[in-house]
């Protein structure tokens, strides 16, 4: 109204519809808080509107493959702790997976160690969603839900560094075994800490999920549908943000997974369209929940069906040489971020591996970028990126 | 003296309203009680810094808040593995900032290489030979603890540092000066 | 679908495509001639028996001096039916050229940058061919088996 009143009385000589806006090319970090990490996004804009994204990366490139065709097989698990450093043991084990595999022995490892294994992988999982959703939160300017996630994290290391000895990257699951039983007292912690959590967690929905400014910055924004997801090879919370119900957990079936009760929550469109930024967290903090009730099935089953007994040594099985038979091998697992697999290719002489090549879940998310993101507006792109839970480690190994 | 004459400031206080301190303390005080590091992380060490600056260790107590520009910022945490394609960067970042400005090199990565010191073929063993280091924390990664730790050591060093630096300024002239 | 009805699928298609098999990898392995990889590959991606509809992982893999060549392994996995494929494609190590197969997976497009970068194998018809994780003026490939550290990058010793 005001604006009319301004014109008529002094009329502008140009149109606002003819001008010309020139495209530009705007450089993101590889510095920027925002991009988690050492990613460079090389972006185009016309205006506010994102043109093209091309993102370079190659800036936290350790050279991964080259340990591992360098180092014998348990020499390298630390550094695939060191690939997705927000979730280690999931990373250690799907490697320690494969190489079981490939030896044979992956029948044999005991009930108890499998059953740790989980509860310690899905202590893990939760961690790294906690990163995951704190850092988007803030991302889009809310620094509160990530102070409260850190602060239950906080919990998380802990325990983990109490049966591993380090706080992040812990080398605690061995090919045949573990680096050391529980300590006493862990299976209750872990009780104690579930419930804890619930409360907390519940918090965070209000605080965050759906949190009404939240909810405005992300839903229908960003939305991948999920056949151009698959055709990506996108795995994990954003193809099931996508509405496809596909966890590996479920499809291979490895470890005890098949015992325990769980189900996957998949992307539904709540507040926008499905596969929107809101609904790739949203699965995230649902999976919050399916861990926490994993969590507590592996408790029950470690306090009463496989409990602590003075005979039971989590390296009776650990091989002194572990050389499997010339062959190649592909072995995947579910990570935090989708899904992880190792190619291996031995030629059963020698204790490392001819090529051991990792196909790492935040690789594949993150080159739909420039797809998803053409349109949108600027402050959109973040939380586009926000979304996809990246980890630069895990991108370029 | 009569109680009349004195001022106000006198009868609040009850005592002179001057400090007498050297300008190189009081400088020096002012730096260390508010270092303001460079808010940027490069591998896992940068989680490790978030956890420290984030609630359950609460950096701000000690007046540091990370900065997004490096125009603002006095301390650099190197909090990670430095790549050879990252080393560029962080040079350029280190000569934005403005003086006097200090480096802490975080965990074993940036100290010497790590554990990627032999087969690492991308990566730089220790970026003190890329940017000059004040202090080194130790840890793959450090804890929390370990890099307060680092910050108090930090403080330390700034709190000998003196406006004059004679010795520097005996170099100079000497013109052994590189 | 079993790997043999697979394979007999393709002999229909493709008949000179198929090079051999390796029954000992897991999954099982077709090892194809290089010029039909694209053929074959949009062949199993389209068909409604097969449709291996992502790519989980394609590395390239270098077998050394000696041996004297090159390797690509395509990892196909079919969502709809479960199923896993490998396919293995033996290249000359001298000249190490390959078709892209990012028009049928997208990706492909990254992973083959990948093994350019890191290996210096060529994809015909690649949209963006170019280094992925190194720097651009990075000399050599590091994970050839014959690879030698430079002494110096950029000024900065490289060596420990």
């Amino acid at each position: 109204m005001a604006e009319s009143f301004l014109i008529k009385s002094e009329p502008l000589k140009y149109k606002e519809s003819d001008l010309k806006t020139e495209e530009m090319i705007i450089n993101l970090g590889p510095q920027h808080p925002s991009t988690h990490g050492v990613l460079r996004l090389e972006v185009v804009t016309d205006g506010e509107i994102v043109v093209d994204v091309v993102p370079h990366m190659g800036y936290l490139h350790r050279c991964f493959e080259k340990h591992a065709e360098s180092l014998a097989f348990n020499q390298t698990i630390p550094y695939t702790d060191r690939m997705d450093y927000v979730a280690a043991m999931n990373n250690e084990w799907a490697f320690v997976m494969g190489v079981e595999q490939m030896l044979g022995i992956d029948k044999e490892i005991p009930k108890r160690i499998e059953y740790i294994r989980v509860l310690v992988a899905e202590l893990n999982r939760i961690a790294s969603h906690f990163i995951a959703i704190g850092t988007f939160g803030m991302d889009i300017g809310a620094i509160t839900p990530f102070l409260w996630m850190m602060r239950d994290r906080e919990h998380i290391l802990r325990m983990l560094e109490w049966a591993s000895g380090a706080r992040m990257l812990y080398n605690y699951i061995w090919v045949g075994g573990l680096f050391y039983d529980l300590p006493v007292g862990f299976e209750e912690r872990a009780k104690e800490f579930v419930d804890y959590l619930k409360p907390k967690l519940k918090d965070s929905e209000t605080l965050l999920v759906n949190n009404k400014i939240f909810i405005e910055r992300t839903a229908s924004i960003g939305v991948l549908p999920a056949d151009l997801a698959i055709n990506y090879g996108i795995n994990g919370p954003m193809l099931r943000g996508s509405g496809l119900k596909f966890d590996l957990r479920k499809i291979d079936g490895y470890s005890v997974y098949p015992e325990i009760d769980f189900d996957i929550p998949v992307g539904t469109g709540k507040v926008g369209t499905v596969g929107d930024c809101w609904d790739r967290n949203w699965v995230r903090y649902e999976e919050c929940w399916q861990s926490i009730k994993i969590i507590e099935q592996c408790v029950e089953k470690l306090l009463g069906e496989h409990k602590r007994t003075k005979e039971f040594d989590p390296r009776a099985l650990v091989p002194k040489k572990i050389r499997p038979k010339a062959q190649d091998f592909y072995v995947r697992a579910e990570n935090p971020k989708g899904e992880l697999g190792f190619f291996f290719r031995t030629d059963g002489r020698a204790d490392q591996p001819l090529r051991c090549k990792a196909r790492s879940p935040s690789f594949s998310n993150l080159s739909v970028i420039a797809d998803i993101s053409k349109g949108c507006m600027l402050a959109d792109l973040f939380a586009i990126l926000g979304s996809m839970d990246l980890n630069m480690g895990e991108v370029d190994r | 003296m009569k109680e009349e004459e004195l001022t106000i400031g006198e009868l609040k206080s009850g005592e002179g309203g001057i400090i007498v301190s050297k300008l190189d303390d009081l400088l020096n005080w002012a730096r260390l009680s508010s270092l303001w590091p460079v808010g940027f992380g490069l591998a896992c060490c940068a989680i490790e810094f978030m956890s420290t600056a984030s609630s359950a260790y609460d950096l701000d107590r000690f007046g540091i808040i990370p900065r997004n520009s490096p125009r603002q910022a006095d301390v650099m945490i190197v909090s990670g593995t430095v790549t050879f394609k990252m080393a560029d960067r962080v040079k350029r970042l280190y000569e934005q900032m403005a003086e006097p400005k200090y480096v802490i090199s975080m965990g074993s990565c940036a100290n010497c290489g790590g554990p990627y010191w032999e087969h690492g073929y991308h990566v730089v063993k220790g970026v003190d030979r890329v940017i000059p280091v004040d202090v080194y924390v130790p840890g793959c990664p450090p804890r929390p603890e370990a890099l307060i730790g680092g910050f108090l050591k930090l403080q330390e060093k700034i709190r000998t540092k003196s406006v004059l630096r004679p010795k520097a300024l005996e170099k100079l002239m000497s013109k052994d000066a590189v | 679908m079993q790997f043999e009805e697979i394979k007999s699928l393709i002999e229909k298609e493709l008949p000179e495509a198929i090079l051999g098999e390796d029954l000992d990898s897991t999954p099982t392995t077709l090892i194809i001639k290089p010029d039909s990889i694209y053929q074959l590959c949009s062949f199993l991606h389209l068909n409604e028996n097969t449709y291996f509809d992502s790519l989980s992982c394609l590395t390239g893999l270098d077998n050394g001096e000696e041996k004297n060549s090159m390797e690509v392994i395509y990892n196909l996995y079919s969502i709809p039916f479960d199923m896993h494929l490998m396919l293995r494609v033996v290249l000359d190590r001298n000249n190490p050229l390959i078709n892209s197969v990012s028009e049928i997976w997208k990706t492909a497009d990254w992973h083959e940058r990948e093994a350019y970068d890191l290996l210096g194998i060529y994809f015909n018809n690649h949209p963006d061919l170019r280094r992925i994780l190194l720097p651009n003026d990075w000399k050599g490939y590091p994970l050839r088996k014959d690879y030698v550290e430079p002494e110096k990058y950029h000024d900065v010793k490289v060596k420990y």
